[in-house]
């Protein structure tokens, strides 16, 4: 599905982020891609979309080449990658809806987009979603009245409403509690098992990344120095990834924590004072 | 070891480092600011005999100016204003609309080198002169009249207002204009959705600013001949009429602090 040969991308500083990597990710699959920081997993990524330009090499999905494609080709296929960023990336200004409804940007004209009027098939597919995601009270809420865990929600629905190929996700959980992020981290698998989505996942925490992808990538240096099972990362694994280190405690698998709600308590997380529903409406 | 010792026993002191490394560098240039001063005040003529013959001439300058006298002058009072805020209001709007342009071209982290330079250097040029330069010269072009005013005040709001949108984008955070990227978004589209929601606040506050800033230069630039209340304030100087020119005072005072309210009123409700 989506097949990468001899992926290079350096720096205009010279620096080296990746060194002709092959990497092959089949229909449905759920890679998490792991290793130290700089080691080229935001790079990667960021080739496949050409947020970054590679340096060298071919990136195809369904076939199609992405890395030569003109301005209006490329942004055809950019509709087919959806992309989970770091920090979430709402624009904080916009509501919930809009953060959302901007997943279809590349669908839709500009004058249809400049004044919100989206098609009605898009506006019930984002309720949807919102509901699937358990943000649907919330549409008009300005992106900034919202907490981590709920950002990273609308970010996933923003993805998944471009109707993608494949899933980009860059580091979901690194600002996010250790509770969160695992809601996050099943939620994204899980949607993209019901769709039957691949997906790369850059992740910095191992264990998590055990807990719920099907296949790890290491990435060292712009290298890729392991490819297997999750089960498959030894300690040796692990200090040739990231180098030498006491590994014990995070090779011993820990079971899946036993929790019981997939959704936070709204009440709790709102941090909404009452002129935020103004300004929801205003922006 | 030994030294090692030595350093924990004698406390070590430590100074901020000063702002230029070079001592002599620092010296040299601290004494050739202070002679250069007491040149320059040495220079300064001061003629004390004159300023205080003059006293009591401005206390009779000032005095000319009350009571202020809105009655005699009123219809022309009445037609400088409304002009003015004519002016006022069609050269921000001609100005802020043509600075989307050129501010978006100015912003490093989206446009490409030759046009970010391109538009630099237009903002420079407009920025580097002062809105009675350019009346002059659109006076020059255009003929006396508020249409020469209305030219300047445009060309004035480029430069300040491009300026200041190019330099709000380029402190925007990147990666939600990131995000809305990598939705496949156009280019209009990216910067509707990813790039306006980030500055509108301020832009919005800047171009009331702006208003406040072209109604007072409106008055100014009636002086060299471009229309407006500085026409008729011109006028009513040159016919020494004092109270008249009091009561236009009176008046652009009364409106620019009316405008201040006002704007104060609107950027608390927009952010």
């Amino acid at each position: 599905m989506l097949r990468i040969r001899g992926l290079t991308k350096r720096y205009r500083t010279g620096d080296l982020a990746l060194d002709k990597i092959d990497l092959d990710v089949a229909q449905g699959e759920v890679v998490a891609l792991i290793g130290p920081s700089g080691a080229g997993k935001s790079t990667l990524i960021r080739c496949i979309n050409r947020l970054v330009e590679p340096t060298a090499g071919t990136i195809a999905l369904n076939g199609v080449e992405l890395t030569t494609l003109g301005k209006g080709a490329l942004r055809r296929a950019r509709r087919k990658l959806g992309m989970i960023f770091q920090e979430y990336a709402l624009v904080e200004r916009l509501t919930v809806m809009e953060n959302v409804l901007s997943g279809r940007l590349g669908y839709v004209g500009f004058w249809r987009s400049y004044m919100r009027k989206f098609p009605q098939a898009d506006i019930d597919e984002a309720f949807r979603l919102l509901a699937r995601v358990g943000l649907d009270h919330m549409v008009d809420k300005r992106a900034d009245a919202l907490s981590g865990g709920q950002r990273q929600r609308v970010g996933i629905c923003r993805a998944l409403i471009q109707n993608p190929d494949l899933l980009l996700v860059d580091e979901p959980t690194a600002s996010l509690d250790p509770k969160t992020s695992r809601q996050i981290m099943r939620l994204i698998t899980e949607l993209c098992r019901e769709r039957n989505l691949s997906a790369i996942v850059n992740i910095h925490d191992v264990q998590l990344a055990q807990m719920f992808a099907s296949r790890i990538v290491g990435l060292r240096q712009g290298i890729i120095v392991y490819d297997g099972a999750p089960d498959g990362l030894t300690s040796d694994v692990l200090t040739r990834i990231y180098g030498e280190e006491d590994w014990s405690a995070t090779t011993k698998r820990s079971p899946e924590a036993d929790e019981d709600a997939d959704h936070e308590e709204p009440g709790a997380l709102e941090p909404a004072p009452l002129d935020r529903d103004r300004m929801a409406g205003l922006t | 070891m030994s030294a090692a010792n030595a350093a924990s026993a004698v406390p070590r002191v430590w100074r901020k480092p000063p702002l230029i490394k070079s001592a002599a560098l620092r010296w040299g240039i601290g004494i050739a600011v202070a002679l250069y001063l007491a040149a320059a005040f040495g220079t300064t003529e001061v003629n004390w005999g004159r300023v205080w013959e003059g006293l009591p001439r401005g206390a009779r300058f000032f005095a000319a100016f009350f009571p202020p006298d809105f009655t005699t002058r009123s219809s022309e009072i009445f037609d400088g204003i409304l002009e003015s805020i004519w002016m006022t209001v069609v050269a921000t709007a001609i100005g802020i609309v043509l600075s989307i342009p050129v501010g978006l071209g100015a912003a490093k982290n989206i446009a490409p080198a030759p046009v970010y330079y391109i538009c630099r250097g237009f903002l420079a040029v407009s920025r580097s002169f002062q809105e009675i330069i350019l009346a002059i010269f659109f006076v020059k072009l255009f003929g006396f009249g508020p249409f020469a005013g209305v030219v300047t005040l445009a060309f004035a709001t480029i430069g300040f207002y491009g300026k200041l949108l190019a330099e709000d984008i380029e402190d925007m955070d990147s990666s939600q204009a990131e995000a809305v990227r990598a939705t496949g978004a156009s280019w209009l589209q990216w910067v509707n959705f990813g790039i306006q929601p980030q500055v509108l606040p301020r832009m919005l506050g800047l171009a009331l600013y702006r208003v406040d800033i072209n109604f007072r230069e409106s008055a100014v630039v009636g002086i060299v001949g471009a229309g407006g209340i500085g026409a008729t304030l011109d006028t009513a100087f040159n016919r020494y009429e004092f109270d008249s020119a009091a009561a236009i005072l009176l008046v652009i005072i009364a409106i620019v602090m009316l405008m201040e309210y006002f704007s104060g009123f609107v950027r608390r409700w927009v952010q």
